[in-house]
């Protein structure tokens, strides 16, 4: 990134950090957990420990940081290195992420940058310009995307509380600032688990692993007692939904099923997958030393907030996540895609020179869209 | 500790203190060495043993009822006693584990059973105190199932291979999973494999007492049928296949599919410097990094920690697996292609 650019982004973001502080959400148990930072052109910084507010406040101010992340773990000693910090426990994330979902919109949305001759352009496989196949893939994510994002965090809600037993209350639903969300369950029977645990759970909330006979399809005699009900908790039920339709289908499409056999019956388990699992990243629940974006930080890969969600449903992150300021800024675009921001059209934009407000430049600049004119 | 009574003891002798056990009873080892009637406890210890390392369970004398109860009771928890003794004296570990796994077999019977009892409530309390003390998992009865909560479930089923135990496959309701008595008891049978083999470790290894010495030597002799020879064929897994087919061509492999790959390489003895040029197609690559995440997995840099590949398990969960017939139910892609000879 270009110094201008740099020098551009830190101000916008120093000026959020400055009047939105009470935007980022310490932790509990701050001092407990490990944070870290990225500064603009730069690598990581991790191992810190924080005591407070104050002492987060200050991070912000000296350093005016790309990112900042917090573990989800607890440790004795957040500060020292990995195998002497004495790990205590850590919350279970999710992330949800829309290029994770395999959305037909994302073609249309997705813009390739060659890193070989910086050409921007729509979604392709080889740069068009040069043939290089070392293409940056880079998304404005639609109303779509972040619609079939809150579908899935509405499937995994609903399995930590009934199948899980988790408070609804312990489940804090973020922005994650980008393409989708994050979930926080604090206070659960599986704070202490490790990562092979968490891996199990990872593949039950995905539905990934089944076998037949969980779903009543047995290999050697095969009968219709063992297959589910439409009132059974959990899986059971779900797949019975999911496959069956209604009630009244459900004689018939047994009698299908117990006809196709068991091998087809596994076929269909991977398209139930498919369907009703919940695509989350694994690798994320499964690591438990990560250290994961601060709720009510900036997220630089689009300079909007990572931020608490009241209400899902009516959640809309190109208006409730872009806190920077509305100052007019000139800038260089090359933005072949429509996008919208605080209710405002921005785009296309073919190597031109225009002025738009600052949270649309920023915006812009992060996705390597645009540069200061 | 549990306090247990006569019949709990040959059941589950691991649970009882050997030295205050034959101190009760008025022995000493040096008598089981001398003393021709308490000599062929010593032949029943060893045939004890000969079972186990057959792979078998030792068939207690407690099932069937071919003798009196008061004889055959002391005489179970003798000949596990003196099993111990001698494996301690032989020093064999093979014939130690093997011995612990088919105990926890033994002992898993009874648990089963006594937890399945209806008639008795206190046989299935006293089942339901040894998985609660020994291993804490939280055991409740709810009708015909035994449930326990997730979190203490998933501790000891990710031992486990079989597609059965995992969580997806089981019966899971409001944060907790429902088994039956077999499966309660079958989820623990490792751990207590681990802690009667943990108990016998730790305990002390006496000087040879005379008139063990025929046993001894015959364990000895029977660990040698254990020394197996394996080859490799030094094809790599279908995995490992994959994530460098990807990178050739220039795409992109996520970063669990890089981690995989280069812990794979290191432990096949590959150094550094051999496995940088393997990303160099990457979309994202640069050589500082990636020199420094591999000094990392090798163990060179950082913490010191040397990371080892993953597990299929894991890789399975991460998308990265592409097992093949010949994977032949490995468990980790670094045993891809090792055959017993």
């Amino acid at each position: 990134m270009q110094e201008a650019d740099t020098k551009f982004l830190e101000d916008s973001f120093k000026k959020y950090y400055f009047e939105h502080f009470d935007l980022i959400r310490v932790p509990e148990r701050t001092s407990e957990r490990e944070f870290g930072y990225q500064k603009f052109n730069s690598g990581m910084t991790r191992h810190i420990s924080i005591k407070d507010d104050k002492e987060l406040h200050l991070l912000f101010m000296q350093n005016i940081p790309s990112d900042v992340y917090c573990s989800n773990a607890y440790y004795s000693f957040p500060n020292l290195q990995m195998n002497e910090k004495d790990w205590k426990g850590a919350d279970l994330i999710f992330d949800i992420d829309a290029k994770d979902l395999n959305l037909s919109c994302r073609k249309n949305h997705t813009i390739s940058i060659c890193n070989e001759c910086n050409d921007i352009s729509k979604n392709s496989e080889r740069c068009l310009k040069c043939n290089s196949t070392k293409l940056e893939k880079k998304s404005l994510p639609c109303k779509n995307c972040i619609d079939s994002s809150k579908r899935e965090v509405s499937k995994l809600s609903e399995i930590l509380i009934n199948d899980l037993a988790i408070i609804p209350k312990n489940i804090h639903v973020y922005f994650s600032g980008n393409e989708g969300f994050h979930v926080y369950v604090y206070d659960s029977q599986f704070q202490q688990i490790g990562s092979r645990e968490r891996s199990e759970l990872v593949d039950y909330i995905m539905f990934h692993g089944t076998i037949p006979e969980t779903f009543g399809m047995k290999k050697f005699k095969p009968n219709r007692s063992s297959f589910p009900d439409f009132n059974e908790k959990g899986w059971r039920g779900k797949f019975s939904k999911q496959v069956f339709g209604s009630k009244s289908n459900r004689s018939k499409i047994i009698s299908e099923l117990l006809t196709n056999g068991y091998s087809s019956f596994q076929k269909t388990l991977v398209d139930v997958s498919e369907k009703i699992g919940v695509k989350i990243d694994p690798n994320v629940t499964m690591d438990i030393h990560r250290i994961f974006r601060l709720p009510g930080s900036i997220n630089s890969k689009s300079g909007l907030t990572k931020i608490f969600c009241r209400d899902l449903s009516k959640f809309d992150p190109y208006n409730e996540a872009s806190f920077l300021s509305d100052n007019s800024v000139e800038v260089f675009a090359n933005c072949p895609i429509e996008f919208k921001l605080k209710n405002k059209k921005f785009g296309p934009y073919t190597n031109e020179k225009i002025t738009i407000p600052t949270f649309a430049a920023v915006y812009m600049i992060c996705k390597k869209l645009a540069t200061i004119a | 500790m549990l306090a247990l009574g006569q019949d709990e003891i040959a059941k589950y002798p691991f649970l009882a203190d050997a030295g205050q056990y034959l101190k009760d009873k008025g022995f000493t080892l040096e008598q089981f060495g001398t003393d021709p009637d308490l000599k062929q406890l010593i032949d029943k210890a060893f045939n004890r043993i000969q079972v186990a390392a057959d792979g078998k369970i030792y068939k207690s004398d407690l099932i069937g009822d071919q003798v009196s109860k008061e004889a055959a009771l002391p005489r179970e928890v003798f000949s596990f006693l003196l099993a111990i003794v001698l494996l301690k004296l032989s020093g064999i570990h093979t014939l130690i584990k093997r011995f612990a796994l088919a105990e926890a077999r033994r002992a898993e019977k009874f648990l089963e059973k006594d937890l399945a009892t209806i008639s008795d409530e206190s046989k299935k309390q006293l089942a339901i105190r040894v998985i609660n003390d020994l291993f804490s998992v939280q055991v409740e009865k709810l009708d015909d199932y035994f449930v326990i909560p997730i979190s203490d479930y998933l501790k000891h089923s990710i031992n486990f291979h079989e597609r059965e135990w995992k969580l997806i496959n089981r019966h899971v309701e409001n944060g907790r999973v429902f088994l039956t008595p077999h499966e309660t008891v079958r989820l623990i049978r490792k751990e207590l494999g681990t802690y009667i083999n943990s108990k016998i470790i730790n305990a002390k290894t006496p000087t040879m007492i005379s008139g063990f010495e025929d046993s001894v030597n015959k364990l000895v002799l029977l660990s040698k049928k254990f020394i197996t020879f394996t080859v490799t064929t030094g094809e790599y897994p279908p995995c490992i296949k994959h994530a460098i087919e990807v990178l050739e061509k220039g795409e992109n492999l996520p970063h669990s599919g890089r981690f995989m790959l280069a812990t794979f390489l290191l432990s096949k003895g590959q150094s550094v410097e051999q496995i940088a040029p393997l990303f160099k197609n990457a979309p994202d690559y640069n050589e500082r990094v990636t020199l420094y995440q591999l000094n990392h997995l090798a163990g060179s840099s950082g913490s010191g920690t040397q990371y080892s590949c993953p597990s299929c398990q894991k890789l399975k969960t991460q998308n990265l697996c592409f097992a093949t017939s010949e994977c032949d139910n490995i468990i980790n892609p670094l045993q891809f292609g090792k055959k017993r000879k």
